[in-house]
């Protein structure tokens, strides 16, 4: 599903900050990415979701070249990924709901045949109250669920998670853990960048270790 | 396949299973509807279509007036009877009339009495003033059947056999002048109108700019849940078209209601110097249906060069956004 292939990256004339990484992400996996603050675990989720582009070596996602792509076709491989980030990046205007129903809006599906399936997560992450309410009087706890709700709600092939529960209390942490797990069992591979040494210790999985640039995989 | 097809739910709430609320639904539009950026949109798109419409207005005005007084001026003939010493200039004019009405194609011949050339001059030379005691030309009017020409040299001949005094005058030189004037008129009405419209353009695309600076979290947001550039453009599209529309009918309607106004407001002046000289050069100042016909039509041209310029700068800003 995603192969690196001594992928490095700088940003523009800086140190390389990602050296040599060449790892597979398996089709239905489940791995944590985890590393000291600075290591580069965000901007290795940036490479993962498109955001960014190495500076050198090969990038394969869904068996596609990225560097081959153009914007129709990584908009389209941005469909099969989700993606949650540290800052929510939640959309103020919008209602709870139709911010985690944003997916599926973009798809162009019919929203008769996923409002049920969106409510029905909204009260599973503990926003059943919150649907109608903005962003803006969220607070970072309900903001994060939300932005985690949003991600998975297209049940994408691959989901990418920067410091999911970095805002929510130690239940509640087990409680999206468990939905991340739901839908790694469902089919989709799920790479969870966090320094939650608990929150890894609940789950036997693989373990992605960026340290100075480099990447030490634990199996 | 761009998701994992699975048909079993996401998550089962079991016993929690909530009744669907009423109120969770997407009702917001994908691009924020109120903006300071969107309000600075509609007002440059309101002000330009505004002048657009008063320049429009005012050419077609100038032109239905034009037209009115070439239609008026163009079926007369006027003759001027001058004093000459030891000439009766009564019967001169009596003579000069007859003459005139024996010529086919004139349908009505009227001269003017003494007190109506004094009322003719009443504005240069003031009231109470008694011709008698000035060489003043005294006038007669011939209206012409309408769609004939008269034969012009044969009516001078035979007028000025009757009156040697008389000259005859078809105001063809004045109707060129007329003509050209009114021509100069439109040229210069749409040489504004294409500087309103290219500063439209220009204003447009930088409130676009604006408006995209302003919604880069938006464009960003979009693309992160997989949307394309195609259709991102799509919704700004529609977004600006619908600004664009606003701006056009606040400055359309404005204008409009300052057209339709217009006639009141030029009765309030009438009488006074100014008053009489616009109602001189413009007529009642009243706009015929088409003229709002061409000015709701030009609104609607005005927001759709807004949205097409907007999706041109869209599509720029998009790359840089990326």
């Amino acid at each position: 599903m995603v192969r690196f292939e001594n992928v490095g990256l700088r940003y523009g004339l800086g140190p390389e900050i990602l050296r040599d990484l060449s790892f597979q992400v398996p089709p239905h996996s489940f791995q944590f990415l985890t590393g000291p603050s600075g290591a580069g675990k965000t901007s290795l989720l940036k490479l993962l979701f498109l955001s960014l582009r190495p500076t050198r070596g090969l990038v394969t996602l869904f068996g596609e070249d990225i560097s081959l792509l153009g914007k129709d076709a990584i908009a389209n491989l941005r469909k099969r990924i989700g993606i949650v980030l540290q800052d929510f990046r939640l959309l103020d205007h919008m209602t709870t709901y139709e911010n985690v129903a944003l997916p599926l809006r973009v798809m162009g599906r019919d929203e008769s045949n996923y409002r049920k399936e969106v409510i029905d997560l909204l009260k599973w992450v503990g926003l059943g109250e919150r649907m109608d309410a903005l962003p803006p009087i969220l607070s970072g706890g309900e903001k994060q669920r939300a932005a985690i709700a949003r991600a998975v709600i297209s049940r994408p092939q691959l989901l990418l998670a920067d410091e999911p529960t970095g805002n929510v209390d130690p239940t509640l942490g087990r409680r999206l853990l468990r939905l991340f797990i739901e839908l790694n069992k469902s089919g989709t591979a799920v790479i969870i960048a966090t320094h939650d040494i608990t929150l890894m210790d609940q789950y036997d999985a693989r373990r992605l270790v960026l340290h100075q640039g480099r990447l030490h995989i634990y199996e | 396949m761009s998701r994992i097809d699975d048909q079993r739910p996401l998550v089962d709430l079991g016993q929690e299973r909530p009744q669907l609320p009423a109120r969770a639904r997407n009702l917001s539009p994908i691009v924020p509807r109120a903006s300071i950026a969107g309000r600075a949109l509609v007002a440059v798109v309101a002000i330009m279509t505004f002048l657009a419409s008063i320049t429009t207005g005012s050419v077609l005005l100038v032109s239905a007036s034009a037209a009115e007084w070439q239609s008026e001026v163009g079926s007369e003939i006027t003759v001027q009877v001058r004093p000459q010493a030891g000439r009766d200039i009564e019967r001169d004019v009596a003579a000069a009339t007859e003459a005139m009405r024996a010529l086919p194609g004139i349908v009505e011949v009227r001269p003017f009495t003494k007190d109506e050339s004094s009322k003719l001059l009443e504005p240069w030379l003031g009231s109470g003033l008694s011709l008698d005691e000035l060489p003043v030309p005294r006038v007669i009017v011939a209206r012409v059947q309408p769609g004939t020409t008269p034969d012009l040299a044969a009516l001078r001949s035979r007028v000025t056999q009757a009156t040697p005094s008389a000259s005859v005058d078809d105001h063809r030189a004045w109707i060129e002048r007329m003509r050209s004037m009114t021509g100069a008129t439109m040229f210069a009405g749409f040489g504004i109108l294409a500087l309103v419209i290219a500063a439209t353009i220009i204003s447009v695309s930088f409130a676009t700019r604006g408006a995209m600076a302003a919604n880069r979290p938006v464009v960003e947001v979009l693309h992160f849940v997989g949307a394309g550039d195609r259709y991102i453009a799509d919704r700004f599209f529609r977004h600006f078209l619908q600004l664009g529309l606003e701006g056009g009918l606040i400055g359309g309607g404005i204008a409009m209601l300052g057209f339709g106004f217009s006639e009141s407001i030029a009765g309030w002046f009438s009488g006074t110097p100014v008053g009489d000289q616009f109602a001189a050069l413009l007529g009642t100042f009243s706009l015929r249906p088409s003229g709002y016909i061409v000015l709701a039509v030009q609104a609607v041209l005005i927001a759709a060069i807004t949205a097409w310029a907007s999706r041109r700068t869209l599509f720029t800003t998009l790359d840089d956004i990326d």
